[in-house]
């Protein structure tokens, strides 16, 4: 899986976290991005009679679309194929990127252009390609910016939310040899990325994109830009690699209507993306643009086990990002801190499923305040807050001894009211349980930022009893 | 919804759970809410076997230690209604939202399908304290602040998103005279406290107290007001740490200054 910019083996939540707290540009650059963003959402929600009928609807889709999984991805496969399109079922990271480099080895080919892809960064592809001697060049404006930066996405919709103007002018400066005199604007940003990304689109051999739906009905798949991007990796090299999470399916285009609208309000705010692109098949007889070879990786990777399990409904995502945008704790720490390729709530409950070879990855369950934010958000109503809280249920089986005699101590005190009166008692606390409080991690870790809550002289429960109140 | 919805400002009988956060740290918030039921025409009981809703620990997975604190307040809200209580009320939207909707849940997954049924019948009758005030608002003397003050609402995850409790606090203090309610940009946004959160993730849970800090900050207001004594008093320690503290005041402190002196006092 993601080995190239996986920070969940070397460093603990807690640490990223803070390193990323004492970024204040981080922390602007991201407070703003995710405002424009919930702006927008709310805003292009409004414009539906109904948002919430719609979510629900949506909701019922997805469970429809999970239900019926198998035979949904055994119709796809085959209409797919008998338009012309080669299936591969990867049921590993490691298997979907043999075949990817098989591929490109077997096509000798140099160059590889992809369009934006989370499933891709799953897999950690980009280091298998280069490892076979391909070049790899991102196309998405803000997958370039990281590759450039040798980053990973820190959103999921927008990789590089986490940078602003300034930052990106002097990357590229530094590292796509743009001049000093290159200006900040957006436009004057974007028109430099755009003749550098040209040539890598004329001269790639490779095409690679991910799937925002996979419709069975017809053997399609749908990709959802904004930049264009999109087209040209489908249409200019003469192979197509799609990668598609094997959850990405509708069974026709009916649901995909739905969905979509969904995604791209939900996402941005817009009606439908700029560019929302359907490819069924290579390119076809009398055709002028598109691949001679369109392959199609169906990717497990977990997700079966998903299904079978306590987290089901997070199949259901269509990573919109909207979790993100309104997540308090994304906010103050960008996509990074949660160390590998998804993040926010959506990753904090996806990346413990996906990434098997990191049972570290299970603490991201503590990455949230449940606030529940995030299930408001939802279009598809996936509860969030409950699979977090179902995931540090399952922490809590394995905590340390220490944690778990805690809890069971407090348990055993506060399960009654005299013992709770004797451990709430304020003249303990005063003499020297906080003297000793000092001591615990627990009270040193509230006491890092802010003053202990002073308990008061009588507590309510005294002065009831005395006929105070 | 409401067990009293024949009339609603019928004297009531209402029996309190206190919360452990209230009973210990701030014992005043207990009182101004008991003056206030009282003042709205309901008598007020408590039972003092109870102890905690159990939501620090269910909130941080450990469901078996949260079910056995939470029987013992289950118990204790169970016998008070069997007393003849109408309404169980609750000065706090997140052990509000602990009993209504997280006990049955609770109860279910460690396998006391007897107390989750038991759970959801004293959850029906269980009130958020300006949840329950609002519906008694017309029975509540005039209020009026003789100090007056600008005050400025911190709307709690739980109460806002679980009880879809959104309008009640603000009504209430929009009857209050001399108080100005002023609007906050992200009053609605998590204040970082979230429980084990707060010692799990602490800088980045300081990070979000302080974005909030400096909103307050902004909109100049005097103090803040919630219904929610934990996520107030993790404001206010963290403004205390930095050196600039603020005031925060439970919205039954507000209330319960404005009543008329003597109102709601034990006959």
């Amino acid at each position: 899986m993601s080995g190239a910019h996986d920070r969940l083996a070397g460093s603990t939540l807690r640490e990223r976290t803070a390193a990323a707290v004492t970024d204040e540009r981080l922390r602007g650059n991201v407070a703003r991005a995710v405002d424009r963003f919930t702006e927008h959402r709310i805003t292009g929600l409004a414009e539906l009679v109904d948002a919430d009928d719609l979510r629900h609807a949506a909701r019922g889709v997805r469970n429809q679309v999970l239900e019926d999984l198998p035979d949904l991805l055994e119709r796809f496969a085959d209409t797919a194929m008998s338009r012309g399109a080669h299936v591969c079922w990867a049921s590993t990271g490691s298997e979907a990127r043999s075949y990817v480099t098989d591929l490109v080895r077997r096509h000798r080919a140099r160059r590889v252009v992809k369009s934006k892809s989370m499933a891709t960064e799953e897999i950690d592809l980009n280091s298998a390609l280069e490892g076979c001697g391909a070049e790899v060049v991102e196309t998405d404006l803000g997958e370039w910016i990281v590759q450039l930066a040798d980053e990973a996405p820190s959103h999921i919709i927008a990789p590089a939310l986490h940078r602003d103007r300034q930052q990106i002018h002097d990357l590229f400066v530094e590292r796509a040899d743009a001049r000093r005199s290159l200006g900040t604007r957006p436009d004057e940003l974007v028109g430099f990325a755009r003749e550098k990304l040209r040539t890598a689109f004329l001269q790639a051999d490779v095409g690679i994109t991910g799937a925002n739906l996979a419709v069975a009905e017809t053997g399609s798949i749908v990709l959802v830009t904004n930049e264009g991007n999109g087209r040209l990796v489908t249409a200019l090299p003469r192979v197509h690699v799609v990668l598609l999470g094997m959850e990405r399916l509708t069974a026709d285009w009916q649901q995909a209507d739905l969905l979509l609208s969904l995604l791209a309000r939900s996402a941005t705010g817009q009606r439908l993306s700029s560019y929302t692109s359907v490819v069924t098949g290579p390119r076809g007889h009398g055709e002028v643009d598109g691949p001679d070879e369109l392959h199609i990786v169906v990717l497990d990777n977990g997700r079966s086990a998903m299904l079978a399990g306590e987290h089901h409904e997070m199949l259901a995502c269509i990573r919109c990002g909207a979790c993100l945008n309104v997540c308090p704790v994304y906010r103050q720490t960008g996509g990074h801190a949660y160390g590998w390729v998804y993040p926010g709530p959506m990753g904090s409950v996806l990346t413990p499923l996906l990434a098997g070879e990191h049972p570290e990855a299970a603490e991201l369950a503590n990455a949230s305040t449940l606030c529940g934010t995030c299930m408001d958000a939802c279009p598809v109503e996936i509860p969030l807050q409950d699979l977090l809280l179902a995931q540090r249920r399952q922490n809590a089986t394995a905590a340390g001894r220490a944690e778990r005699t805690a809890w069971r101590l407090w348990a055993a005190a506060w399960s009654d009211a005299r013992r709770y009166g004797i451990s709430t008692r304020a003249a303990g606390w005063g003499r020297w349980a906080t003297r000793l409080a000092g001591h615990l991690p627990v009270v040193s870790a509230w006491t890092a930022g802010r003053e202990l809550p002073r308990p008061a002289e009588e507590r309510f429960r005294d002065r009831w009893w005395k006929g105070l109140v | 919804m409401s067990v009293l919805d024949e009339d609603d400002l019928a004297p009531a009988h209402v029996t309190l759970l206190i919360t452990c956060v209230v009973d210990v740290v701030a014992p005043e918030v207990g009182e101004a809410a008991v003056r206030l039921l009282r003042a709205s025409g309901c008598t007020v009981t408590c039972d003092l076997s109870q102890t905690c809703c159990g939501q620090p620990a269910w909130n941080a997975g450990f469901a078996d230690e949260a079910a056995t604190v939470a029987r013992t307040t289950l118990a204790a809200l169970e016998a008070e209604l069997e007393r003849g209580a109408d309404l169980v009320a609750v000065p706090a939207g997140s052990c509000a939202t602990m009993v209504r909707v997280f006990w049955p849940e609770l109860f279910e997954i460690v396998g006391d399908l007897e107390a989750a049924e038991r759970a959801r019948r004293v959850g029906e009758r269980t009130r958020e304290l300006t949840e329950l005030l609002a519906e008694r608002a017309e029975a509540l003397p005039e209020l009026r602040l003789w100090n007056p003050k600008r005050v400025t609402l911190h709307q709690s995850c739980h109460l806002l998103r679980e009880l879809h409790v959104v309008d009640q606090p603000a009504e209430l203090l929009a009857r209050v005279e001399g108080c100005e309610l002023v609007e906050w940009s992200g009053s609605d946004r998590c204040c970082g406290f979230g429980g084990t959160f707060s010692v799990k993730l602490p800088e980045a849970s300081v990070a979000m107290a302080d974005e909030k800090l400096r909103a307050v900050g902004a909109v100049g207001a005097d103090v803040v007001v919630g219904c929610d004594t934990s996520c107030l008093l993790h404001m206010r320690t963290r403004s205390e740490a930095v050196g600039t503290p603020i005031e925060i005041r439970h919205v039954a402190q507000v209330l319960h200054e404005a009543l008329p002196a003597g109102a709601g006092r034990r006959t």
